[in-house]
């Protein structure tokens, strides 16, 4: 094949082989990445008052109503640590795994006008949806640690361990989760969309077989036949290591994290060959 | 001269109809039998695209074994009518869905303008929406920082760049849109009637714009319009799609040519099924201007325009007279009759003629309605036949004192000098 006419720089055809990912496509779209991520971000305050304030303003009203709540008036125990602090671990980290999927699920949907005009590697759009609700995580994370340091001045005994090196690996964990779960979704969703019915009303449920509100440690003492339900959900293991490395209280087992770990890892990886395999010809019916 | 694009055997399938559970086993059956790597059994019976008439399958092929080959540095026009596969055609290529079947090889980098301002987003400034469309479109920040300046200027919103394009008068929007796309440099640009839109001028300069992509920068360009007088001015070479397949491809002026005879559009109306009360009574013979029928109806601004109407009359009418619509752009620009007063009609053989002064009508395309009814000037009738896009026409870009380039609008109002 010499003849400089059969060398072809990008051949277009009916379906992607099953584990062409075309990163070197995403990496070349690279800025268009960033300029999404910047686009909901710039976009989220426009036209506020409190501007990028508003990231705080959920997760404070959150708090203040669990307290409430589940603390105060339900009584549900939060292994001696300070419920605000207790629940807005967990909240953040449950609230960046539930926008990641939310917002992924429905990324054909949402984007179908765009999409349907113009290529670009389909999975800057998740990826995009990733990072942007990285930022706001992010946001909210030094809140925690605001929070957390005035809980320190006030006297309470919080032992923060080496558990925080795992960190960078849980929010890989967490977005991971939510990517997968989320592409899955919307690749299922393209033609029948009738799952997106189970993901508005399911989501905000799954919420309670995770330990956002109450300790593993409660429940495995209250139902304990019951309790491999929060045990294997993939995300109680990553909030409950959180909780560890930050507040020295929590069930941390390596067994539970690495079944996490594994859960996300396949749930990564199946997320994007279904996504890839639909990413084609999704916009003939969605 | 090297290949840029090299389209061997494309098809696509298209589902009619909706998705709900009816689809479902058939869906299913779809992938059990590809399963079993047979051949997909629903594509077997897919029928083509014919919007017309009413099929039996609800898969039809909108593309149907297409081959084609363009070389580097060629402008291409495609046409055909509504529904001819021309932006099933433009998605390929651009990557926006996948063939069905068969594949398309490229050339260098390939971009696509299937619409102006894609992605932008309403609540962002000029100056960020460049960045972001312009890294949709596939360039990176680096190169929109260079042509910066350049893009601004050229979509002239010096002034609003930093406002949000919410607040923009959409030509301005659709200015600062095309400016970005214009300053692409992929080797192929892929283009979907975008200039229609913006006024004369700017539509003037996105047609120079695009003259300097192709001929003076030697980038591929694929132009689909419905305006022959835009596809004249920048192909060299065209291909006509009709019904899903590729008609014929060739010079521009022979594919034009081709278009205008085979577009079902203008020449004898036998075929056309009119509506209304009256279709048993009048049967429309044939319909030209200046006399012509059937090739290509393109008039300079300045011919007057001699309608004529050949029509019989098969039962005896007590009133009756033919009415004619003018629409440009798909507006109705005005209804004319060939009678103030519906007359009596026998049975037999008649014409009715109309004309219109030269440059009354501005450059642009224009479709014919035609009919007849019993309605006079101070009522309405009752009884009519009438039938929408019997005949098309262009009138050419050909300015001058009476047909203001600058002028914008429908129709020259004549002025008394």
């Amino acid at each position: 094949m010499t003849n400089p006419e059969e060398h072809w720089d990008l051949e277009i055809k009916p379906a992607n082989t099953l584990l062409d990912l075309k990163l070197k496509d995403v990496w070349q779209y690279r800025d268009l990445l960033f300029l999404f991520v910047r686009r909901d971000f710039v976009s989220f305050y426009k036209q506020t008052i409190l501007g990028p304030l508003w990231f705080f303003v959920q997760p404070i009203i959150t708090i203040l109503v669990y307290n409430l709540i589940f603390s105060s008036l339900a009584g549900i125990k939060t292994d001696d640590v300070p419920a605000p602090l207790f629940y807005l671990a967990g909240t953040i980290i449950w609230n960046y795994f539930a926008d990641c999927l939310i917002k992924t699920s429905t990324v054909f949907k949402d984007n179908a006008a765009m999409l349907g005009k113009v290529y670009f590697p389909r999975l800057i759009m998740p990826l995009s949806i990733v990072c942007s609700n990285l930022i706001r995580f992010g946001v909210q994370f030094i809140l925690f640690i605001v929070l957390l340091l005035y809980y320190v001045l006030a006297g309470y005994h919080i032992s923060p361990n080496a558990g925080l090196l795992l960190l960078p690996f849980l929010i890989l964990m967490i977005a991971a989760l939510g990517l997968g779960f989320g592409m899955i979704i919307s690749a299922v969703t393209t033609k029948y969309r009738d799952l997106s019915f189970v993901v508005s009303f399911g989501v905000p449920l799954l919420m309670y077989t995770t330990t956002v509100i109450y300790p593993l440690s409660e429940v495995v003492k209250k139902y304990s036949s019951y309790s491999w339900v929060i045990k294997y959900n993939p995300l109680t293991a990553i909030i409950e290591t959180c909780r560890y490395a930050f507040l020295g209280k929590g069930s941390f087992t390596w067994d539970l994290l690495l079944y996490s770990a594994v859960f996300t890892v396949i749930i990564l990886f199946t997320g994007i060959v279904i996504f890839n395999k639909v990413e084609k010809t999704f916009v003939d019916t969605v | 001269m090297a290949k840029a694009i090299k389209a061997e055997g494309i098809s696509k399938a298209y589902q009619l109809g909706d998705f709900g559970t009816g689809t479902v086993s058939r869906d299913l059956e779809r992938y059990w039998a590809r399963l079993r790597g047979k051949e997909d059994p629903f594509l077997k019976i897919g029928e083509t695209n014919d919007r017309t008439l009413k099929g039996e399958s609800d898969i039809v092929w909108s593309l149907k074994d297409i081959n084609f080959e363009i070389e580097q540095g060629d402008a291409v026009g495609i046409i055909g009518r509504n529904g001819a596969g021309k932006s099933t055609l433009l998605k390929i290529l651009s990557r926006v869905t996948a063939p069905t079947t068969g594949s398309v090889k490229v050339k260098g980098r390939i971009a696509s303008l299937l619409e102006v301002g894609t992605g932008f987003h309403p609540e962002l400034s000029g100056r960020e929406n460049i960045y972001l469309n312009g890294a949709i479109l596939g360039m990176r920040k680096a190169e929109i920082k260079r042509k910066f300046d350049e893009i601004v200027t050229f979509a002239g919103v010096e002034r609003y760049i930093d406002t949000p394009v919410k607040r923009y008068s959409s030509g301005m929007y659709v200015r600062l849109a095309f400016a970005v796309a214009a300053h692409l440099e992929s080797e192929i640009l892929v283009i979907d009637e975008v200039l229609a839109v913006g006024d004369a001028e700017f539509q003037k300069k996105c047609l120079g714009k695009m003259n300097d992509v192709s001929k003076g920068e030697g980038r591929t360009v694929l132009f689909v319009s419905h305006n022959l007088g835009s596809i004249r001015q920048l192909c060299s070479s065209a291909m006509l799609l009709s019904n899903g397949n590729l008609l014929t491809s060739g010079p521009v002026e022979d594919t034009l040519s081709q278009y205008l005879k085979s577009s079902i559009t203008n020449g004898s109306l036998d075929n056309y099924k009119y509506q209304g009360t009256m279709v048993n009574n009048v049967k429309f013979v044939e319909f030209s201007i200046n006399n012509v029928i059937d090739k290509e109806a393109v008039f300079s601004p300045s011919e007057t325009l001699t309608i004529r109407v050949k029509y019989n009359c098969i039962t005896y009418l007590p009133k009756f007279r033919v009415s004619i619509n003018f629409y440009k752009d798909s507006i109705l620009i005005s209804t004319i009759h060939d009678k103030s007063w519906p007359a009596e009609l026998k049975e037999g053989e008649y014409s009715a003629t109309f004309s219109i002064v030269g440059n009354f009508l501005r450059p642009g395309n224009y479709t014919i309605g035609l009919g007849g009814h019993d309605g006079d000037p101070i009522s309405e009738g009752k009884d009519w036949l009438y039938l929408d896009e019997v005949y098309s026409f262009t009138i050419t870009n050909e300015w001058s004192e009476l047909n203001d380039f600058s002028g914008r609008g429908l129709v020259n109002i004549p002025k008394i000098i």
